[in-house]
């Protein structure tokens, strides 16, 4: 039989027009399953398998647990922190320490306060970074390597290292001494005063005054501006990171892009922000969701900038124990701490929700960054 | 540095025109961060050395204040004088040297596993990165010395605040510890596995961005390289060995650099949390200053050491 199949053709059981079934002499199912479920192939595969989902759930677990612990302690009532049967799910279910957080720690303000920081913080950062990336990558000229070695020096040197001065500087903010000069105080040069008083353009009215009060210089502290400013130079937090995460995906795109629109007639803004900026925005929502997200939870410069935290109320300002929820009892530092880890919860909660929606860009923008380091 | 001007003219004058035309938008779109750089950010650099050789006087109430030139007294002061500095200072490092290369690992393994295909790796990418985001600033610091989680895992009654003991460790150290010394490895090694176990969740919230940065790198390694390889009958293992891990040898040493700076800036770092404390003590901020520039250089010099001993093995793929 077997001779008479490899002689004829394959028998035809079903021909129709575009599709055709034909009988192959094949080894029986039986044989066919062994030779691939009993191999140390196979079973190496599998072990292989088990071995990475467990590692997998382990760790996505140590990830996921402090939120669940978060949550099941944001439910409980004071009592269920003194009894020794209750661990995840809460006895005494209550939402107070929520309701004692949104109204009592101006929930309300502070999201509106950080919303507003940390939405516009991030968005210049996102295209300033990108500006200077672009720059860097993809345009020759001298001093190239400079720029970016200082970039990377922008990144090195913490800024809580520069924290004095970081204070300073605003807190009487001049460039080069031209604030100082437009409001009568003359140029500094050597140690003298020169034409000192021959303009001062700057009214002498109390809200000029106010913003006066240090010296020549403008008193940007316990406003947005010192965050601001920082973002337009491209030096805020971890902003070295991201310029060089643009500059290696910029220079994954080829060149001939730009030159075809070169030749097109398209001059290099044009271009820049038709054809590179649109290719980039996985990427850009990557920096951005980082931006916005280290902004958001930040305590290091909102501590130094804003220091009188009662007129502008941020996120990191709601953390604290509301007043009606003080109790004085046994189980008082743990009852406390799940108090402070709801503020934290409903600190992140915003986060987490932009974060479902974004993390698809997220992972896009890294698998397309093509990261190299040469 | 590699980009090349594929522009071919006719006229030699007009190439230079063009490339003249296209470094000077070049200078344009550096320019935000060039003129922060040399007008807000070396100032505040060049402050923050004069502050740190200086005494601060505040004259009179919410101005001002004013600084006086003390010369070194200021390093002397935080060298000699105060009796936790150095001390802090050589245990921070030894934490940053334990913790870098286990960082670099666990990262680098992680990316691996996170680059293979299987069912709910987009789930488990999504999960991993959660740390990035969420666990930073105010968060890391209600995380540092939280009961609460501990409380949450304990299987008996409330942690007595040794911070030993509790539910997360699911291997406990004891155990590999007794795995380990069945075997003829030196005790510094055991030590090393057993408290990277127990600082796992630590180590974890980490990683993040070095994950990031080694799965770019993965995802950038030519697929027909491992296929050739395949063909010629490379086992798994070897193949990490001779093609993922030198194509990806280049990412090791930008995380290893980048894990430094991230390491000495982070809250949970002893060092940093010393002098932020310093910060607000009597007369500390310009001591605070002379601290964190020592410091600083110190990890200059480590950043420099890590450099130098990974260039040395790393491999550039020629691209041409």
């Amino acid at each position: 039989m077997n001779a008479q199949n490899i002689e004829n053709k394959p028998k035809v059981r079903k021909e129709t027009k575009n599709k055709i079934r034909v009988d192959f002499e094949r080894a029986p199912l039986k044989e066919r399953l062994k030779a691939k479920f009993l191999s140390l192939y196979f079973l190496k595969r599998v072990i292989w398998y088990i071995f990475r989902l467990i590692l997998l759930i382990g760790i996505a677990y140590i990830v996921l647990f402090p939120f669940f612990s978060k949550i099941a302690g944001s439910f409980m009532g004071p009592d269920d922190f003194v009894d020794v049967t209750v661990r995840l799910i809460p006895k005494n279910f209550s939402v107070d320490m929520y309701k004692a957080i949104w109204t009592e720690n101006h929930y309300l303000e502070a999201f509106g306060n950080t919303l507003l920081l940390s939405a516009s913080t991030a968005l210049i950062q996102t295209f300033i970074c990108c500006f200077v990336a672009y720059g860097l990558a993809k345009f020759k000229f001298k001093g190239n390597g400079l720029v970016f070695l200082a970039v990377i020096f922008s990144l090195t040197i913490p800024h809580q290292t520069l924290q004095l001065s970081l204070f300073m500087k605003f807190l009487d903010f001049d460039i080069l001494g031209i604030v100082q000069f437009l409001n009568g105080g003359g140029i500094e040069l050597f140690g003298n005063t020169f034409l000192e008083g021959v303009v001062d353009i700057i009214p002498d009215t109390e809200e000029w005054t106010k913003v006066f009060q240090d010296g020549y210089g403008m008193t940007l502290t316990n406003t947005y501006w010192p965050l601001i400013i920082m973002s337009l130079c491209g030096l805020a937090f971890k902003n070295g990171l991201y310029i060089f995460m643009l500059r290696q995906f910029f220079r994954g795109v080829p060149d001939e892009l730009e030159e075809s629109a070169y030749i097109d007639g398209s001059g290099v803004m044009h271009t820049f922000f038709t054809i590179i900026l649109p290719l980039s925005v996985p990427m850009m929502i990557t920096v951005f969701l980082f931006a916005f997200s280290w902004q958001w939870t930040d305590d290091f410069y909102t501590g130094l900038f804003f220091t009188t935290n009662t007129e502008t109320i941020l996120m990191p300002d709601i953390i604290d124990v509301p007043a009606s929820l003080s109790k004085d009892y046994a189980g008082q530092n743990l009852y406390y701490a799940a108090i402070r880890n709801t503020c934290g919860l409903m600190l992140i909660a915003p986060l987490i929700v932009m974060y479902l929606f974004c993390q698809k860009y997220l992972v896009q923008g890294i698998e397309r960054s093509g990261l190299t380091a040469d | 540095m590699t980009s090349e001007m594929k522009v071919k003219a006719p006229k030699k004058r007009k190439v230079a025109s063009l490339e003249r035309k296209k470094a000077r938008a070049g200078w344009i779109f550096v320019l935000p961060f060039v003129l922060g750089f040399l007008l807000v950010y070396l100032p505040i650099i060049v402050d923050s050395i004069t502050y740190s050789f200086c005494e601060m006087k505040v004259v009179g109430g919410g101005s001002k204040p004013v600084f006086e030139f003390v010369g070194w007294a200021n390093y002397e002061n935080a060298l000699f004088k105060n009796p936790n500095y150095v001390s802090t200072l050589l245990s921070g490092l030894a934490d940053m040297v334990f913790d870098i290369p286990m960082i670099l690992i666990f990262s680098l393994f992680m990316a691996v596993l996170l680059n293979q295909k299987m069912a709910g790796r987009a789930v488990f990418r999504a999960i991993f990165f959660i740390p990035v985001i969420l666990s930073t600033g105010v968060m890391e610091s209600i995380e540092a010395g939280n009961i609460l989680g501990d409380y949450m895992e304990g299987a008996e009654g409330i942690d007595d605040g040794s911070g030993e003991s509790t539910a997360s460790e699911i291997v406990s150290s004891m155990d590999v510890e007794k795995m380990f010394s069945g075997m003829a490895v030196g005790q510094g090694l055991v030590e090393y596995v057993t408290t990277a176990i127990n600082n796992i969740y630590d180590i974890v919230n980490r990683s993040g961005v070095q994950m990031l940065i080694f799965l770019a790198g993965l995802q950038s390694i030519s697929p027909a390289i491992y296929e050739s390889v395949q063909i010629d009958g490379a086992s798994s293992w070897e193949t990490f060995w001779k093609i993922t891990f030198p194509m990806i040898s280049p990412m090791i040493l930008v995380n290893a650099v980048y894990t430094v700076i991230d390491s000495f800036t982070t809250d949970s770092n002893v060092v940093m949390r010393f002098i932020s404390d310093q910060y607000n003590q009597p007369n500390g901020n310009v001591i605070s200053s002379a601290m964190a520039w020592m410091y600083f250089l110190i990890v200059i010099g480590i950043i420099a050491l890590v450099a130098g001993i990974f260039s040395a093995f790393v491999f550039y793929q020629r691209r041409d």
